[in-house]
């Protein structure tokens, strides 16, 4: 196990791309230190702000606060991160594989642009969770990303493949020109969830306030709740699906795109 | 000293038709952050600016990237007259190659309203005096009267109709008056057209009946092979080079260049609003539009070129056809019309291509079947030899924009010269050349860029009635956002400015 403890606070963001299992686990315990960082436009060793125990493994521990940390496990394909404290931006960014969990609060773009893999966040999350970047026409297409608390705007946003749980109240535009994928709000959003939606599914456990472009078309409980339910059990995170419980209001949109996505809202008995 | 002993030299590349400056290929940039990300990244040194690769290279970049493959000239083919003063601020960004420009003129309002009053005298004033406010180099006409309709929703596709908005003026009177007035300028360079219908299906007969149009002028067709389709619609859309071929050879007065297409991801732009407007219906992708008032507009659309998809199949076919059935050098040039076929740094892809016919009948195996009978390719046994290449690549097109020094090897010619290893992978070759001399002056070395001089900027000043002021003021005040003052770009704003002579010939 490799584990990194931050030693000096940035002044400005420190970008991190490099503090991948993917790339420490071949590197010794002198190399990870003389590895280079981008101090805002200065490069840097990572042995400037991090104290370095250990080498060549895929499992890495990181302690402190790295609000100011960028890029973590950006594009890492195996191994787990584990993290003590809170993370800066783009933790995960465009990850193939591998583990991610965070005893703290995430930045914004967490998981963006994903493809695999699993980050859980036991804080809360920031803006564009799973999202795609600027111009981007797809963002996650894979991966599951579980968020205990709150979540901000635009999570999933052009999303393709995957899981999203917002374990806490999400912000406004959920799922914006969502493309496929499931999301899932256990305490409900703002505003304007599921605008411009193609296709995919967005799940709320609370009441929302849909826009217009949405039609109601139906009280039910469809059979892959209970798939999703048993795959999210193992995970550690409960779905209601038993008639006996209550039942989901679909409704169907966005018909401004026009899309053929869906918002299910659960009515307990 | 070098020794270039079994070497290839080659005079400095020319590119006759490529978007590197200016308000569109700038909004272009703007519009694809994602190519950006993923692209190549030019980190700054001692001696070179930062700056990023891609669909639509930064302005540094752009001139390391040309110079690194072996061009040292290279002309910016659509400037809006008022976007013309940004044009040269990034003509000036752009390092080592020598530069020239060409101004919209075909959808100007002013310029329609004379025609359509049959005021061709002061037409020519007008164009003479809009070209000198611009700085440019010569006069480019893009889908003529089409843009202009377009403001109106509408397009012009019928030479002969009368454009939307005017009584009497036509595409094809605007094509011909255009050419008559630029010969009776003594532009170097002749009319530079975008016919109409650009990209439509059975297009080649518009592209024929404006040949037939400017028969006994000098003109030069953009990006011939968006213009040469046969075919009723989309799913009967076939080539038609050798008619169009045939014709262009038996017609000494035309040149053109090729606008070939290369599979892959890249960003069309284009002051041809309509058409733009339609790609962006047909592949549901980001579009953005500009209104360049009175003068022309622009559309802006992110593209992929599929070799499964028909269509383009049948584009990348049609645009190395051309450069084969063609069968003089000194008429047909290379070009993708960069960034709309393809980007400018994959030209020796091209060149690959036009040298070997096996590598042609490899790449069309991976083209869907149904694409028989609509390609001539697979018939063309046809291969470049590196003096036709020297020639489409630096010669004929240095000869078509008028500029002397360009081009050769000869006494009085600008000491650019392209030194390249041979070898049988010629993209390889043609990629990455072993010495790049700008001015006599070592730019590249091995791959590595070693010095980053300025270039120069090709200018040209008609001669015109000053009395002209005094009829376009008044017109300005009324129709135009921008003073008549500030208009015109100062020479002071181009950077190292070389005047090229500009006479009627008698």
């Amino acid at each position: 196990m490799i584990t990194l403890k931050i030693i000096q606070q940035p002044t400005v963001p420190l970008e991190a791309e490099c503090l991948t299992p993917d790339r420490l686990v071949e590197l010794t315990n002198d190399q990870i230190r003389a590895a280079v960082l981008y101090h805002g436009k200065r490069q840097v060793r990572v042995d400037e702000f991090f104290q370095v125990d250990g080498e060549q493994s895929d499992t890495i521990e990181l302690h402190g606060d790295l609000g100011r940390v960028r890029h973590l496990g950006r594009q890492m394909s195996r191994g787990t991160i584990t993290i003590h404290g809170d993370t800066g931006m783009h933790l995960g960014a465009q990850m193939s594989g591998g583990e991610i969990e965070v005893f703290g609060n995430a930045g914004d773009w967490l998981g963006g642009e994903m493809r695999g893999g699993r980050i859980r966040i036991h804080g809360r999350a920031g803006q564009q969770v799973g999202a795609a970047y600027r111009g981007s026409l797809v963002g996650m297409r894979g991966g599951s990303i579980f968020v205990d608390g709150a979540v901000g705007i635009e999570t999933g946003m052009r999303m393709k493949r995957g899981l999203i749980v917002a374990g806490g109240r999400a912000g406004d535009f959920v799922g914006l020109q969502m493309k496929g994928g499931t999301i899932l709000l256990r305490q409900g959003a703002e505003i304007r969830t599921g605008a411009w939606m193609q296709r995919g599914t967005i799940i709320s456990l609370k009441d929302l306030q849909l826009m217009p472009t949405f039609a109601y078309s139906g009280t039910y409980n469809p059979t892959f709740a209970n798939v999703l339910a048993g795959r999210l059990a193992k995970l550690g995170t409960e779905l209601p699906f038993d008639v006996s419980e209550g039942g989901y209001e679909r409704y169907c949109g966005d018909r401004a795109v026009p899309g053929k996505g869906e918002v299910l809202i659960w009515k307990p008995r | 000293m070098i020794d270039a002993t079994g070497m290839v030299v080659f005079p400095g590349g020319v590119d006759v038709h490529t978007h590197v400056a200016g308000g569109s290929i700038n909004f272009a940039r703007a519009m694809t952050p994602e190519d950006h990300r993923r692209t190549q990244a030019f980190i700054r040194t001692k001696t070179r600016r930062s700056g990023l690769g891609g669909m639509a290279p930064t302005t540094f970049a752009t001139g390391y990237l040309y110079a690194g493959m072996g061009y040292t000239t290279v002309n910016e083919a659509a400037v809006p007259v008022l976007s013309a003063r940004h044009t040269h601020e990034e003509l000036s960004d752009i390092p080592i190659v020598d530069k020239s420009s060409l101004v919209l003129m075909a959808n100007n309002e002013i310029f329609l309203d004379l025609l359509d009053e049959g005021e061709t005298e002061r037409a020519k004033q007008v164009i003479a005096w809009y070209l000198w406010a611009a700085k440019a180099y010569g006069i480019k006409a893009v889908n003529p009267g089409g843009v202009a309709a377009w403001k109106y929703g509408d397009n012009a596709s019928q030479l002969t109709s009368p454009v939307s908005g005017y009584k009497n003026v036509t595409p094809g009177s605007i094509v011909a008056q255009l050419a008559q007035i630029i010969d009776e300028l003594g532009i170097p360079h002749p009319i530079h057209l975008h016919c109409n219908n650009l990209g439509a299906p059975g297009n080649v007969s518009t592209t024929l009946e404006t040949m037939k149009h400017l028969e006994g002028r000098r003109a030069h067709f953009a990006h011939l092979q968006y213009h040469a389709y046969g075919g009723d619609d989309w799913g009967t859309m076939r080539s038609a080079t050798v008619e169009l071929a045939e014709y262009f050879n038996s017609h000494p007065n035309m040149t053109t260049d090729a606008g070939a297409v290369l599979f892959g991801d890249t960003v069309t732009i284009t002051a041809d609003g309509p058409w733009q407007h339609l790609l962006y219906k047909l592949t549901g992708r980001k579009w953005g539009n500009l209104d360049v008032e009175n003068e022309t507009g622009c559309g802006i659309v992110p593209y992929t070129y599929k070799p499964s998809n028909l269509v383009n199949a049948v584009q990348w076919a049609t645009g190395l056809e051309l450069l084969l059935l063609i069968d003089d050098p000194w008429r047909v040039f290379m070009s993708t019309d960069h960034p709309n076929g393809a980007c400018f740094w994959r030209y020796p892809e091209i060149l690959q291509l036009l040298m070997s016919a096996d590598f042609r009948k490899e790449c069309m195996a991976s083209l869907p079947a149904n694409i028989k009978n609509r390609i001539t390719l697979p018939e063309i046994d046809r291969e470049y030899t590196l003096y036709e290449l020297a020639t489409i690549i630096s010669a004929g097109p240095a000869r078509a924009l008028g500029l002397n020094q360009k081009g050769n090897l000869g006494i009085g010619a600008d000491a650019d010269v392209v030194i390249y290893n041979r070898s049988v992978n010629i993209a390889e070759m043609f990629g990455h050349p072993r010495y790049v001399i700008k001015g006599g002056e070592i730019v590249i070395e091995e791959g590595d860029i070693r010095e980053t001089p300025d270039g120069r900027e090709y200018v040209i000043k008609p001669s015109f009635d000053p009395g002209i002021d005094d009829f376009l003021q008044p017109l300005f005040e009324d129709r135009y956002c921008m003073s008549f003052k500030n208009y015109p770009v100062e020479m002071e704003r181009i950077e190292n400015p070389h005047l090229q002579d500009c006479k009627p010939q008698q």
